[in-house]
């Protein structure tokens, strides 16, 4: 074990606990080394690397079309939020315009991502405080977006439906009356799960008060997304800095004040709702019109035009065997994923291969905030203070 | 139509502020980078955390870039997002390749802790006053930094015994 505390001398004798990286509500491989007095944690510090697969340097031996596939394996709860970063990057370097259609698909498609990611989050986050049945309803919903993404783009999970100017295909015939479905039926889970948490007592009890981190901190230790937004900093890249059109939805971003795990409760239970407002309006006001930018040197042309015309024939086999060459020059994008801020930086040097491609991933700045949470507080509640910063390690360790 | 970096208000009052410390401003894609000197590097991001009308203090990214074989080999890059005027900058220091060391940021954003961290265990770049630097990904018996260009990406040396 390489990472651990040391004693310190002529003190009293504290017990040194490593918890994880297979502890159950650690979500994945997190390992913590916990220096206890009794039951409170008086030090705490974070070993991360075991999902380390070194993504970054992949990037840089595939061609920016190549990469997308490395993009869904990070974040493998929101796959298609991490899609969207790296496509926006890369379009922001080769300066691509967007055509409405495929503008409206992406933001449907990632908000419907982010409910199934806090669905899982809500799950994992209850079982781990002992509520059972939430975890349950939990999975049988996202069930239900896992059909849409499946319908989609043939893939439950890794996805890589999102391509550099545009989306892989057109959706099949029939899937809004898919997404129609879960729109109608979601407002009442929600509520359900709602009944079940929000004035339980025992809910209250375990997250009331816990792991709070104030405003300064929480913008300090790089926090973001809904664990910022719960600590009182009316932040969101969506409202802020609008990208893929969402200046175009009406949606409200929930911040609470209190700053502890409650409060991060309800910002992300809050944005559940707002997301399926914005699916609505992505669903009623979808445009039509192509799924592609009209940039053949960089974008797939489609299996039909490729048996009839010579020239995209001859683009498909430059794009798939050499791939494009972008302009030299570096661009950096975030997006609001379900986590927070998640920034793609991708430095060209005009060769089909990134130079470097760096991911800014949300919970690796979040898991920062961690010690400060529980430093001072019981064991039991660690596991609250970790449910409710919603880690996923694949995207810490990359 | 490309805006002009030096109309930009945190540009105009870096300037004034240390003109010296700042080696050259550029301008892609509506990102304008700007290129500290590393010996000004902390008063700089002090200045633009604090400055009234910028309150740079949100470090939303800490990277790092290799040029191999070009000379100064790294440099870190800087995106830091201010949430008073809505703005992000990227500030970037070229280091050399022979002694890779440049000043830590964590005591200006705390945040720079694990990102720091991850430049040092996968570039090799030491970070002076950084209280726990140590290999966060990576094993710490791990030969080499990974995202140098001269690591190989696929295969190692097998050693046989």
């Amino acid at each position: 074990m390489a990472v651990t505390l040391e004693k310190v001398p002529g003190q009293e004798e504290k017990v040194i606990l490593s918890m994880g990286p297979q502890h159950p509500s650690t979500h994945g491989v997190l390992r913590l080394v916990l220096e206890l007095d009794g039951e409170t944690v008086v030090r705490a510090i974070y070993d991360i690397g075991y999902l380390h697969t070194g993504f970054e340097k992949s990037f840089e031996d595939k061609t920016y079309s190549q990469g997308i596939t490395l993009t869904d394996r990070m974040d493998y709860l929101a796959p298609l939020s991490n899609n969207l970063a790296y496509c926006l990057a890369v379009e922001k370097l080769l300066d691509l315009e967007i055509p409405p259609r495929a503008q409206w698909i992406r933001v449907l498609l990632t908000e419907l991502t982010r409910i199934g990611s806090h669905l899982v989050w809500l799950g994992t986050h209850a079982i781990d405080i002992g509520a059972m049945s939430v975890f349950l309803y939990c999975f049988r919903e996202r069930e239900d977006l896992m059909h849409i993404f499946e319908m989609v783009s043939g893939q439950r999970m890794m996805t890589s439906f999102f391509r550099i100017g545009g989306l892989a295909l057109e959706p099949p015939l029939g899937w809004l009356k898919a997404v129609e479905k879960v729109v109608k039926k979601f407002p009442a889970r929600f509520d359900e799960y709602e009944g079940l948490l929000t004035r339980n007592p025992i809910w209250l009890g375990r997250t009331k008060g816990v792991g709070v981190i104030s405003k300064d901190d929480a913008v300090a230790y790089g926090l973001s997304g809904p664990s910022l937004r719960g600590s009182g900093v009316n932040w969101d890249v969506r409202k802020n800095q609008p990208y893929s059109s969402y200046d175009k939805f009406n949606f409200n971003v929930p911040t609470r004040n209190e700053g502890d795990v409650y409060a991060r409760y309800q910002v992300r239970v809050d944005e559940m709702r707002e997301s399926l407002k914005i699916v609505k309006q992505a669903m009623e006001g979808l445009p039509e019109g192509p799924i592609k930018a009209n940039a053949p040197h960089f974008v797939m042309p489609d299996r039909e035009s490729m048996k009839t015309s010579i020239e995209s024939l001859i683009y498909h086999f430059k794009i798939v065997t050499e791939g494009f060459h972008p302009p030299i020059g570096e661009v950096y994008h975030s997006i609001e994923s379900p986590r927070g801020e998640l920034g793609v930086y991708v430095v060209s040097d005009g060769s089909p291969k990134p130079w470097r491609c760096h991911v800014r991933a949300p919970s690796f700045a979040n898991l920062q905030a961690l010690p400060k949470m529980i430093e001072g507080r019981l064991i039991a509640d660690v596991v609250a203070c970790i449910g409710s910063i919603d880690v996923v390690l694949g995207e810490i360790d990359r | 139509m490309p805006s002009d970096p030096e109309s930009n208000l945190a540009i105009q009052k870096l300037r004034q502020f240390a003109a010296d410390a700042v080696e050259d401003v550029s301008a892609f894609r509506d990102e304008i980078s700007v290129h500290i000197r590393a010996s000004r590097l902390r008063s700089v991001c002090e200045f633009l955390r604090d400055e009234t009308g910028l309150f740079f203090k949100y470090l939303s990214d800490l990277t790092a870039i290799d040029h191999y074989p070009g000379e100064p080999r790294f440099e870190t890059v800087y995106h830091i997002l201010s949430f008073e005027t809505n703005q992000r900058l990227r500030l970037k220091v070229r280091i050399p390749g022979d002694d890779p060391r440049v000043d830590s940021m964590v005591p200006v954003w705390p945040s720079a802790q694990a990102f720091e961290c991850e430049i040092f265990d996968l570039f090799g770049i030491q970070f002076i006053g950084h209280q726990d630097l140590r290999r966060i990904l990576l094993p710490e018996d791990w030969e080499g930094h990974p995202l140098r260009k001269d690591y190989p990406v696929q295969g190692s040396i097998t050693r046989w015994p």
